[in-house]
């Protein structure tokens, strides 16, 4: 007799009990982004409570209800919390809240889990714009404005030369995309590199290698329009599509078949996130892990819809952010970190724990 | 495995075609000349209403492409495809997509989407980009979900199904189309004898006009009304499967001996295969 014991009883697929997993994998789209509202409006106001000069919560209260509700507070804390801090807290809201959204289109249109928003050349282009300025004195005239010119300029460019190479080799089809913005993204950083370093100051480097880390030091109520505009437009056209992008994320083909023009589409969320994330580069440098990572959170959270994801990636990216400047503000007080340096630092090892607590699937993809 | 009874039935229907293809070619890969090939070239095809039409031929020589070219999903390169009489190509791709549905060979549902998110995505073309998740939505789902005896699933993840179970949910979406014209790509493939005939009892039933890839000779012959053979870059013989799948043709285009043998029980033809050298006399 053989000593092989006879195979388990094979339960018929469709017999099998749904496994517990499916019940607890989803929580509801809106309890997540009340719980993720709330938690932004608290965490925005106790942030700006944080910076070189610590405020106790009753002064910031105290300068906002004067400001929102008439009547006049201390002008030493309102010019430290009106003046500086609330634009800096409400452009991490909107930065956070634009790299998240743009993360989720570019993994969509790309078909990638590791895609992020400067994946499209953009932040390398906006780099030699930023460098330009920093190392030749570009836009001089343009004042405290020429920085942001510079890397806006720097950005749509490089955005223009990606979309176009893209397109007359056959289309922006996610392979084509993903090489021409990398490679060109190379190039970019090369060119940027070699202008610090043909530089005669040797303060350059640091200015440059600083604004290319990320930083809202800069922040100021007059800088908050266009980041704004371009997170709300391009935000709400996604939100508006999202049925499109679901059908997109499924595959090319298949989205053709469900009558999804998908070059139209392909080409509308090319422009509207190379515009959405110049103008956050422009205002912010570069930030690298939120547009990388948060759309997966939300995933994780709420599933791979994007009516679900978009808003969700949204909150939970300016709540991120939120929370990411205040670090940078006090890690190393009275100097500030670049806000790629806190990013990586907490955010890698959070979301790797996020990860290991459950598989996690991306399209067909798995780990 | 029986027909099942149609009314009227397909060859007495006076209505236009369904589906027709004129002087179809088709290229993979961009134009000829340009990295592409032309793989089919003037093939015409007559596709009544409610029959299931078998597309056979040996890998590469074209099956999937021309279904992506039937579906409109990938332009022609020269002639045309009618749908009901009116070319496919005036039609916007929404419209296209309300008339004709297509599932894909490889394609796979998405580990992390629901049953019925899948599902969901056949809803594309009947709503607005913006909305879904509706009680309609859900009820046209389970509809669909119901037709191949999955409606049970319809909250669990795909990544618990089996594979015969993802082929159903991505039939289930192209159910969920609500179009009169299925275009199925290799429905079988990957799935197990009992799976296979199943589902082509499932697609059988479902009182739509479809056209299915099949690479399995004997089970085109008993599910399909009519079969088209394509080889050498067109269509080498078409009509009902019996008396097109004969050892001469299969022969010709597969390069295999077949013998045709009447099953003892059902009485239905099936073919037995031998490669060309074993079949020799020595």
């Amino acid at each position: 007799m053989s000593a092989v014991a006879d195979p388990p009883a094979r339960v018929p697929p469709d017999r099998r009990p749904p496994a517990r997993r499916a019940a607890v994998r989803r929580l509801r789209t809106p309890a997540v982004l009340t719980v993720l509202a709330v938690l932004l409006v608290v965490s925005a106001v106790v942030s700006i409570g944080f910076g070189a000069e610590p405020l106790a919560p009753r002064i910031v209260l105290d300068v906002l209800e004067h400001r929102l509700f008439g009547g006049a507070a201390d002008p030493t804390y309102d010019a430290i919390v009106w003046d500086i801090r609330v634009p800096r807290t409400i452009l991490a809201v909107v930065v956070g809240a634009g790299l998240a959204i743009a993360g989720a289109g570019i993994q969509t249109l790309v078909r990638n889990p590791l895609a992020d928003p400067y994946l499209l050349g953009v932040s390398s282009g906006a780099s030699v714009g930023a460098t330009a300025v920093i190392t030749l004195g570009l836009f001089a005239g343009a004042g405290l404005w020429a920085l942001s010119l510079g890397a806006l300029a720097g950005a749509l460019g490089a955005a223009l030369l990606v979309f176009g190479i893209a397109l007359a080799q056959g289309g922006l089809t996610p392979l084509r995309l993903v090489l021409t913005g990398t490679v060109l993204s190379s190039a970019f950083s090369a060119f940027a590199s070699f202008l610090v370093f043909r530089s005669a100051d040797p303060q350059a480097a640091q200015s440059v290698l600083f604004w290319l880390l990320g930083s809202l030091s800069g922040a100021a109520w007059d800088q908050l329009l266009l980041p704004l505009l371009a997170v709300l437009i391009v935000g709400g056209v996604l939100f508006a599509g999202c049925g499109w992008l679901d059908a997109l994320a499924a595959g090319p083909d298949t989205a053709a078949s469900l009558g999804v023009p998908v070059r139209l589409v392909r080409n509308v969320l090319f422009v509207l996130l190379a515009a959405l994330v110049g103008a956050l580069v422009a205002v912010a440098g570069g930030i690298g892990f939120v547009g990388l990572v948060l759309p997966h959170i939300a995933r994780l959270l709420v599933g791979a819809r994007h009516r679900a994801v978009l808003p969700v990636a949204a909150l939970a990216g300016a709540l991120f952010l939120v929370w990411v400047d205040v670090a940078a503000r006090v890690m190393v007080r009275p100097t500030e970190v670049p806000l790629s340096v806190v990013t990586g630092l907490i955010g890698a090892p959070v979301f790797l724990l996020l990860l290991g607590r459950r598989t996690y699937r991306f399209g067909g993809a798995s780990s | 495995m029986t027909h099942g009874a149609r009314f009227p039935a397909p060859q007495d229907d006076p209505r236009t075609p369904h589906l027709e293809a004129r002087g179809l070619a088709c290229d993979v890969g961009g134009r000829p000349g340009r990295g592409g090939r032309r793989v089919l070239d003037g093939v015409d095809l007559t596709v009544r209403h409610g029959e299931m039409i078998g597309i056979i031929g040996p890998n590469g020589t074209g099956k999937s492409t021309l279904l992506r070219v039937l579906a409109g999903v990938r332009p022609a390169a020269a002639g045309e495809v009618l749908v009901d009489g009116t070319p496919l190509r005036e039609r916007s791709g929404r419209s296209r997509a309300r008339e004709i549905a297509m599932v894909g060979q490889e394609e796979q549902p998405q580990a992390d989407l629901l049953v019925g998110e899948v599902v969901a995505l056949g809803r594309t073309p009947h709503r607005p980009p913006w909305a879904g998740g509706d009680a309609a939505e859900r009820d046209a789902v389970l509809t669909a979900l119901a037709a191949v005896d999955m409606d049970e699933a319809v909250d669990r993840s795909v990544e618990q199904l089996s594979g015969g179970e993802r082929r159903r949910v991505l039939l289930a979406r192209g159910l969920a189309q609500e179009a009169p014209l299925l275009v199925l790509d290799e429905p079988t493939n990957h799935l197990d004898v009992r799976h296979q005939l199943s589902l082509m009892r499932m697609i059988r039933r479902l009182e739509r006009t479809v056209v299915v890839a099949i690479h399995d000779l004997n089970l085109a012959m008993a599910v399909c009304d009519r079969v088209v053979v394509l080889h050498d870059g067109g269509v080498h013989a078409a009509g009902e499967p019996e008396s097109v799948l004969t050892p001469e043709t299969v022969r010709e285009v597969f390069g295999v001996e077949a013998v045709p043998v009447t099953h003892p029980r059902t009485g239905h033809t099936h073919l037995l295969f031998t490669t060309h050298e074993a079949g020799e006399p020595s």
